[in-house]
């Protein structure tokens, strides 16, 4: 199982390092989103709170958790995109590969292009919204782990509309309501990391990711055979 | 219930009961989903939400706090029991179908998942309309507001799923996975936003529990009116989803019947009389 | 004092199911046409 899931991984990879879609277009369109935001919501707003911070800064952890967000659905459909020409994963799991194996394969790739598509987005989130680190162990763990969450779980989710043309429109309806608590989780964690006088305490979300994350991986892991099933 | 004597050597294939029998051909002939066992609980539904118009709206007295907007609480809270109950009927049903792929437990599913979406709808609806006179809003960040309205998004990508262009099995098996994790990621919404809530020590909105005895009969009553409706609905809803199915099999029949005629050299389509 | 609200309540909730109850039946007879009539009923 674990052969297959480096194999998938690694061809995923490659294909992503072949056609750069995820670096030349999801990356921009999060860069995009973190600017519309900034647009929406004035950074003149009322100053808050006894740091006198800007709304827009208040309100950074949230924003940025949502960009991620939209563009993990863009990475997972590509996920699946890159296997509907001639019926790619019916093939790989009639060879016998471990359904469980090819499940983990491809939420590992699309964890690798998340990780990479965060540290450039946490990088112009912190740019154009100007919010500093208080605490970046725990940032870093909130990263991990709400990637994990979303690759695990929007992996699964993904797999529902594989090889449709309603894909697009599909995935993101069944995916989103359930990384909602991902986005809750991954929110509060993130305003404890950044801000000093943060009122919330952050490692418990940061362990209710975990618990998510771990769930998601049984769950995966079991469903995607039968999911994956076409007779 | 002893078999009666067949007439002749045709009556041979007899159903065991006779009531089925009678059953069956008062309906097969019929072009409609109703039957018998429909129109009594139908009739029964009625009934049971007449009486509950005039305990709710009339008999039972206006509550000490909220006055006459309690009265929403004898169609709100119902509606949130019905709609728990069909999606656990989905939750079932899916777990059944994965298991024996049983075709009954799967349609049952997907059309009690409908009823429960309405019934979603009309427990968010009837819930706002007390929450404005009771808590000065519409919508509020409560846990169980905030659940109840992703439950209704999840529950209609379910729906969504069912409708997919895919062969009816590989349909199936999408749904009925999802019809067991939709339950289950309703249980982990509601706790995290409870967490995220209890947290700000927002209004946790209780419900009296004092109950004068003509309000807790009226709230009964409603459970059952509501109850037989959801039943009534699940029945059409049902034989609905069965209709859909033989009509995607009637036309793949027809269509092989076609095929072997073809193949034998004769089509039925072509000349009246049977002349070449 | 509130019976604005009352009703407004009650009556959506009743109009609702009962339009959904019509589309129901309606839909239930419409597909019935089409199915030959000795399939119109689940059969174990």
């Amino acid at each position: 199982m674990l052969r297959d899931m480096w194999l998938i991984t690694v061809k995923d990879i490659r294909i992503e390092l072949a056609s750069r879609v995820v670096a030349a277009q999801i990356l921009p369109f999060g860069l995009l989103v973190l600017i519309l935001f900034g647009m929406a919501i004035s950074p003149d707003l009322a100053v808050v709170g006894p740091e006198r911070r800007s709304v827009l800064e208040e309100i950074a952890p949230g924003l940025f958790w949502i960009t991620v967000l939209l563009s993990s659905l863009m990475a997972l459909g590509r996920s699946f995109a890159v296997e509907s020409a001639d019926g790619n994963l019916d093939a790989i799991l009639m060879a016998g590969m471990d359904p469980a194996g090819v499940f983990l394969g491809k939420a590992g790739a699309v964890l690798a292009q998340m990780i990479a598509v965060e540290i450039v987005l946490g990088f112009g989130a912190f740019v154009v919204f100007g919010a500093p680190i208080d605490d970046p162990g725990l940032l870093a763990a909130t990263v991990a782990l709400a990637t994990c969450s979303i690759a695990l779980a929007g992996t699964l989710y993904a797999s529902v509309g594989a090889g449709l043309r309603s894909r697009d429109t599909l995935v993101p309806l069944l995916a989103l309501p359930v990384l909602a608590p991902v986005l809750l989780a991954a929110t509060m964690a993130t305003r404890d990391a950044l801000f000093t006088d943060a009122t919330v305490a952050g490692w418990p979300w940061a362990m209710l990711l975990a618990v998510f994350a771990l769930l998601y991986l049984g769950v995966g892991m079991i469903a995607f055979g039968p999911l994956m099933e076409e007779t | 219930m002893s078999e009666s004597e067949p007439r002749s050597s045709n009556d041979a294939a007899k159903p065991k009961s006779t009531e089925i029998a009678t059953e069956q051909t008062a309906s097969i002939g019929s072009a409609h989903t109703g039957s018998r066992a429909s129109r009594t609980i139908g009739i029964a539904a009625l009934v049971a939400v007449g009486l509950l118009a005039a305990f709710g709206l009339w008999i039972s007295p206006p509550e000490v706090s909220q006055a006459d907007a309690a009265r929403l609480m004898y169609v709100h809270l119902p509606s949130i029991a019905t709609m728990y109950l069909m999606f656990f009927i989905t939750l079932v049903g899916s777990i059944i179908y994965l298991r024996n792929g049983s075709r009954f437990w799967d349609l049952l599913a997907g059309a009690a998942a409908e009823i429960g979406v309405v019934f979603n709808g009309l427990t968010l609806f009837s819930g706002a309309i007390w929450g404005k006179p009771t808590w000065g809003a519409y919508w509020t960040w409560d846990p169980r507001v905030t659940s109840t309205t992703v439950m209704f998004v999840m529950y209609i990508g379910y729906l969504a799923v069912r409708r997919l262009e895919l062969p009816p099995e590989a349909r199936s098996r999408r749904a009925a996975v999802l019809g067991i994790l939709s339950f289950l990621n309703v249980i982990v919404v509601h706790y995290s936003v409870k967490w995220w809530r209890g947290l700000h020590q927002g209004q946790t909105i209780g419900i009296d529990t004092k109950l004068d005895g003509l309000m807790l009969t009226s709230l009964m009553i409603g459970f059952v009116a509501f109850a037989l409706t959801g039943a009534w609905l699940l029945m059409h809803r049902f034989r609905i989803e069965w209709l859909q199915s033989q009509i995607g099999e009637v036309g793949l029949d027809q269509a092989l019947a076609e095929r072997r005629a073809e193949a034998a050299g004769y089509n039925p389509s072509d000349s009246v009389g049977g002349l070449a | 004092m509130h019976w604005g609200f009352v009703i407004a309540g009650w009556g959506v909730t009743g109009v609702t199911i009962a339009v959904y109850a019509f589309a129901l039946i309606r839909r239930g007879k419409a597909l019935s046409a089409k199915v030959p009539a000795e399939r119109r009923r689940y059969v174990g």
